[in-house]
């Protein structure tokens, strides 16, 4: 008898040239999730980290203890925010195929999580981003003009030309500055939150990664220490299933849910359909409830799907089965809310359609004035003298000399 | 004035600066009800409360990314790191994220961290308790980097570390702890009492950043050394009857070019030493910089003396030490030539 492989490799449940398969991704029906208390121990709510909260049903009626009954107005607000963001992604990702900027990264598919999220927060809470939350910056009000001149590491450029594509931040919007390296915005997060606690202040963090970068010892760091002083923290980990063409098994998701996590550090650890607007925002009015009111730190795992490329440089149609996202079984968070606030009687198709034009009129005319101040090809340009500064907070003297060089070099 | 060893005077450092302002913090394994496996941060958390000087995890990585995050919400961390050997695990974010968040920014936040961290041997702490990594932080942009060598010093630099905007990788010799040490592990232990840099004044004063200390003029030989070789060095040099200019660094980053250089102008003869392994260590810059500056000046090849490029071994720990033979050799080498 052959016994079996002590070595287990995990595989993807489709690969290119096979039918994609999501019958791993384990679904709870709409409104049958209890909402416990907010006080409740994290023990006594394991339940939360495997079965997965949902609040809009297939027909798009918001049902069950976790409709946050949500003024249409406010609705209104997170569609425009979500539809922005997507048509903000494609503008971009055009731009870059046409060679304007250098790179970039979508959001598709995954627009809830940033926005319903954001919107659930207060304007003061600190927000953690990854590379994907595109969503927060244009919820939280950061002009398109501001993102775009980043992109093009032009001479309005908030990171005066130091950064890749995407990584931005906002000090006045209460943004972190996003690293380019993966993870290490989640344990800042945490020590961001001690520190509020320490001055007494209400404000809680917010911090998002991958389920891929979920890996990373910063992510145990980061559990480790909410765990310990019960920081006032949200703790989100994106499951969109990919971390480039590896998916999520490879960060231990065969296993265990990711929100499963959780409760082994003793933290509420929480499964919520990351496509659902109404659950997304939800789940973290809860989890901000209980940071806010010192109930703790929480993990909350958004089951969601990158339904784009990983960057512009990545091409998914070399690991992934074709036309895997039009099987997603928690469909587009865009198409949901429309379909929930058209079933309210708020919205319809002709007022999506006109907002779309709309949007795409602001995108393009915020692009136009960005460009005015410099792309890669054209117009004004950063001074070089730039890279020397800001690496210390008064530029020593071997920096004052190499920046001579520098100058002098370039005659 | 009081007599202070350099624990006495850290601590007085940390508690002069929790005192005054509130946004200082300290971190970090065994620092707060114990009050440190050094005891530099004894009494302080029973005097400024669990929430201004924390016991942490042991997660070094965890413990400097959270300095990181208080840094950016307004707070000013003392994170120790129990041994300079412990440090790597939260090497990432120190050189990804703490040197550089100002950078990648444009200014707009910026986490005023300081990493304190015991380290170098003589303490019979074998490969992973004695080594003197800051040469793998000197390479990194971005990072300040400090090492005193007496504990008037100790305090001086500590509170300006604090003050400092900047992240600063603040190392502590602890073979200098309790006293000057020469090198000579046969010889009784001397206490800081009996040295003048032992006599520190109790209240807040600061010792500049990138500022070197000479700490004995003298025309036939300049020494550059930091930490636990300034002592060493002292020593050797008397021994051979040199009037050697000693001058003790102190800060690595910013470097006080200019008294290195003018020193070696004057003498013509220079010899470089640390405790640290030699290949692609700290020393290597500094006979690079004095090459460049002072070249023509120079009366015979710059010696270099620091520790075997082997871990700091248990059992052979005084043969792996640059005591005053190794400096010797070398000052006599620098000398040699007329």
């Amino acid at each position: 008898m052959k016994s079996r492989s002590r070595l287990h490799v995990p595989k993807a449940s489709a690969r290119p040239g096979e039918a994609p398969d999501f019958s791993y991704v384990h679904l709870s029906p709409a409104g049958a999730i209890p909402r416990p208390d907010i006080n409740a121990r994290s023990r006594d709510i394991a339940f939360l980290a495997t079965e997965l909260v949902r609040v809009l049903d297939d027909e798009g009626t918001a049902v069950g203890p976790w409709h946050p009954h949500l003024d249409p107005a406010d609705l209104q607000v997170g569609l425009r925010h979500m539809l922005l963001t997507r048509i903000f992604d494609e503008r971009m990702q055009r731009t870059q195929r046409a060679g304007k900027i250098s790179f970039y990264m979508r959001s598709l598919g995954e627009e809830a999580v940033s926005v319903a999220q954001c919107m659930a927060l207060r304007p003061g809470d600190m927000l953690f981003p990854s590379y994907r939350n595109q969503g927060l910056q244009i919820a939280r009000g950061i002009p398109l003009v501001d993102l775009m001149n980043q992109l093009l590491s032009n001479t309005r450029d908030m990171c005066k030309g130091r950064q890749l594509p995407v990584c931005y931040h906002s000090k006045a919007g209460h943004i972190f500055s996003i690293s380019g390296n993966l993870a290490t915005q989640f344990p800042q997060a945490v020590g961001w939150a001690m520190a509020a606690a320490i001055k007494g202040e209400d404000h809680l963090a917010a911090s998002w990664i991958g389920e891929g970068s979920s890996a990373e010892a910063d992510f145990h760091h980061a559990l480790l220490f909410a765990s310990v002083y019960q920081a006032p923290v949200i703790l989100n980990v994106v499951n969109n299933q990919w971390a480039i063409s590896t998916f999520q098994g490879y960060a231990g998701g065969e296993q265990r849910s990711f929100a499963g996590r959780g409760p082994g550090y003793g933290i509420a650890g929480i499964r919520v359909d990351g496509n659902d607007f109404l659950a997304v925002y939800a789940v973290t009015q809860w989890a901000a409830e209980r940071a806010r009111t010192g109930a703790g730190p929480t993990l909350i795992e958004l089951v969601t799907y990158r339904a784009a490329a990983h960057s512009t440089s990545d091409d998914p149609a070399r690991y992934r089965a074709k036309d895997d996202q039009e099987h997603w079984p928690l469909g587009d968070p865009i198409q949901r809310l429309k379909q929930h606030l058209i079933a309210l009687g708020e919205w319809s198709e002709e007022r999506h359609q006109a907002l779309s034009a709309e949007l795409d009129i602001l995108v393009g005319a915020s692009w136009k004035e960005a460009v005015t101040f410099g792309t890669m090809s054209d117009g004004p340009k950063l001074n070089a003298d730039l890279m020397f500064e800001d690496v210390f907070e008064e530029m020593p003297q071997h920096l004052l000399r190499q920046r001579a060089s520098m100058r002098a070099e370039r005659g | 004035m009081a007599n202070m060893n350099m624990i006495q005077a850290l601590n007085s450092a940390m508690d002069i600066m929790l005192g005054r302002d509130p946004s200082v913090v300290l971190m970090g394994e065994d620092i707060g009800y114990f009050g440190g496996v050094f005891r530099v941060t004894e009494g302080l958390q029973r005097k400024y409360g669990e929430h201004r000087v924390l016991d942490t995890p042991i997660a070094e990585g965890g413990i400097v990314a959270a300095a990181i995050g208080m840094g950016i919400n307004g707070l000013r961390p003392v994170a120790e790191i129990q041994f300079a050997d412990y440090i790597y695990p939260g090497f990432d974010q120190i050189t990804s994220e703490l040197a550089r968040i100002r950078y990648r920014s444009a200014g707009e936040f910026f986490a005023p961290v300081t990493i304190r961290t015991p380290c170098g041997g003589g303490i019979r702490g074998g490969q992973t308790h004695s080594q003197s990594p800051e040469g793998i932080f000197t390479h990194v942009c971005g990072l300040k980097v400090v090492m005193p060598s007496n504990p008037y010093d100790a305090k001086g630099l500590l509170i300006t570390s604090i003050e400092d905007d900047d992240p600063v990788i603040f190392f502590e010799p602890k073979r200098l702890y309790n006293g000057p040490f020469d090198g000579d592990p046969t010889k009784p232990a001397v206490p800081w009492s009996s040295h003048p840099k032992g006599q520190v004044d109790e209240g807040h004063y600061t010792v500049p950043l990138g500022k070197a200390d000479i700490v004995r003029s003298g025309n036939d030989v300049t020494v550059v050394t930091y930490g636990t070789m300034v002592f060493v060095a002292q020593a050797a040099a008397a021994t051979l009857g040199l009037d050697a200019e000693i001058i003790d660094l102190r800060s690595l980053v910013p470097l006080d070019v200019d008294t290195i250089c003018s020193s070696v102008r004057k003498t013509g003869r220079c010899v470089v030493a640390h405790e640290a392994t030699r290949f692609s260590g700290f020393g290597a810059e500094i006979l690079s910089v004095i090459q460049e500056e002072c070249f023509w000046d120079l009366e015979a090849p710059i010696q270099r003396v620091a520790g075997w490029d082997t871990p700091y071994p248990h059992a052979f720990e005084w043969e792996y030490f640059p005591g005053q033979a190794r400096v010797a050799s070398a000052l006599k080498a620098a000398m040699e030539v007329a």
